[in-house]
């Protein structure tokens, strides 16, 4: 029996007005598979982002998500001088339930608490947000984003500015959600991390492969993702190569 | 003349009591209002439509209607105007709004200076808690029992958009609409205040509380409660003030919320109970 894609996009073009940031996006990704997507700064990880979370409205194609995704966004936007603790955070995420309106009750507690607990944050459930490290802070807006407890998770450069022990709670929580049945869509910049995947899906400002990372990621491909952002380390072959990208920062 | 008498004595006017009852209805639903005046940088925005209004108040007086009608359709205008002109691109919205907003305050001005206008400029720009009708007393009723509702409904919404406003976007609420629905909150608010406190001074109470209690609150909770309960002090410490030294009421209750922000921000103490509790808990459990 073949269940139905957890996330699928086919013929997909999106934009801001104007010509496409995106387009030519074609892919599926089952229930507890882990997909990379690749691509450089402008690349339109974060755009593809913002249509899987139907905050922008495809040009052309058309988008599908198994429910409403939970979303860990790519650079820290949050306030960090507002009085909230860890646990007020992560109990944002019963706000998905769409009762904005009443008060979060002992089961979405509950829930919340055990979301820190899943990031190694329980005994720092009340501590403010602002006050802790920023790996720490990403741990607690993953538990944010585990609370909400949505099929679909993306998960928009989670590793960047980490330290390691963060890092580390974080693969360990991937690899339990991927367990659990849920679909992983997570976007990075780091390609030898992105091997470690069920799929990879290289952008630049178009699609430039979809498959498995051994059957895509050769030197070909990553030229044509990266452009001049890419050094390849060694290899010349098809799968083997060895490559870190350069990182132009625009803002 | 003893403490007792210091306090008994004003309360035996009737017009001190109801400018008493007053200022604390104000500045206990505008405190708690404060927290998000501030958490969403909205005090520019809320004193462009405090002076933005005064061409409605003027009007209101002129034609001898409840002034509350009047700040609500100035605010309404003012409002409106700075949308619209906000959307020139070529401008910004700060010059357009500081454009828009001294335009109709000039607009009132001239209005309420005319030769057939009654001389009430000085209680509209300054307010005149001692002035304070029933009519006045009933709208700022209304003001915290609706004000407090929906600062109670829209808590999760407003915590999470504060804090956050894309990640909140992300779990299903709509940032902009919580933004429209604290503006909204926060125009009536102004209309019913300026009664009180006046087109120029009513932006103290709907900024200074918080910042005078920022650095105690732990959450938006406390901050929200505390706030209230400094501006309705403060707002009563005003009055006081000005009953026994013979000060502008308006002016002494704005001046002592401002002393109280003042004293919030430099004075050396720090209340962090949530700080010093998780430090114990991790203390207790290494």
């Amino acid at each position: 029996m073949t269940r139905a894609p957890a996330v699928e996009a086919h013929g997909l073009a999106l934009g801001y007005g104007g010509e496409p940031a995106l387009e030519g996006v074609d892919f599926e990704a089952a229930p507890g598979a882990a997909l990379c997507v690749l691509g450089p700064n402008g690349g339109g990880k974060t755009t593809l982002f913002r249509a899987l979370l139907g905050e922008l409205q495809p040009l052309a194609g058309r988008v599908r998500v198994a429910g409403r995704p939970a979303y860990l966004a790519q650079t820290e936007r949050t306030r960090l001088d507002f009085p909230v603790s860890a646990l007020d955070v992560a109990l944002m995420g019963s706000l998905a339930d769409g009762r904005w309106w009443r008060p979060p009750g002992r089961s979405q507690r509950h829930a919340a608490l055990a979301a820190l607990g899943r990031v190694g944050l329980e005994g720092q459930a009340s501590v403010r947000f602002g006050e802790l490290s920023g790996g720490q802070r990403q741990r607690v807006l993953l538990a944010r984003a585990l609370t909400q407890d949505a099929a679909v998770l993306l998960l928009d450069e989670p590793f960047a500015g980490v330290d390691p022990a963060s890092a580390e709670r974080i693969t360990a929580v991937f690899t339990e959600l991927r367990a659990e049945g849920r679909t992983l869509l997570v976007s990075t910049h780091d390609v030898e991390s992105a091997r470690l995947f069920d799929l990879v899906l290289c952008l630049n400002r178009r699609q430039v492969a979809f498959g498995t990372p051994a059957q895509r990621l050769g030197r070909e491909v990553l030229e044509t993702t990266y452009g001049s952002d890419i050094v390849v380390l060694e290899g010349s072959g098809d799968t083997a190569v060895r490559a870190i990208t350069v990182q132009h920062h625009e803002h | 003349m003893d403490l007792t008498d210091l306090i008994l004595d004003p309360l035996r006017s009737g017009i001190w009591r109801r400018a008493a009852a007053e200022v604390v209805l104000l500045g206990g639903i505008c405190g708690a209002l404060s927290f998000w005046v501030t958490s969403f940088r909205l005090s520019y925005p809320a004193e462009s439509l405090a002076h933005g209004l005064l061409p409605g108040l003027v009007l209101a007086a002129l034609a001898g209607i409840p002034l509350v009608l009047g700040g609500l359709g100035g605010v309404a205008l003012a409002a409106g105007c700075v949308a619209l002109a906000s959307r020139d691109p070529r401008i910004g919205a700060d010059s357009a709004t500081a454009v828009v907003v001294t335009g109709m305050f000039g607009l009132g001005a001239l209005l309420a200076l005319s030769p057939d206008a009654p001389p009430r400029l000085e209680e509209l720009l300054f307010g005149d808690p001692l002035g304070i009708t029933h009519t006045d007393l009933i709208s700022a009723l209304a003001l915290a029992v609706v004000g407090a509702g929906a600062l109670a409904a829209l808590h999760r919404p407003l915590c999470a958009v504060a804090f956050d406003a894309p990640g909140a976007g992300a779990l299903g609420l709509r940032p902009g609409g919580v933004r429209l629905a604290l503006f909204m909150l926060l125009a009536v608010a102004v209309a019913v205040a300026v009664q009180g406190l006046g087109s120029l001074l009513v932006l103290a109470v709907l900024v200074a509380p918080a910042v005078a209690v920022r650095r105690a609150a732990t959450n938006p909770g406390v901050a929200m409660l505390s706030g209230a309960a400094l501006a309705a002090v403060a707002g009563l410490a005003g009055l006081y003030a000005s009953h026994h030294l013979g000060s502008a009421a308006g002016a002494s209750v704005a001046l002592a919320l401002c002393l109280a922000a003042v004293a919030g921000s430099v004075l050396p103490w720090r209340l962090r109970r949530g700080e010093a509790r998780a430090r114990r808990g991790r203390r207790a459990a290494a």
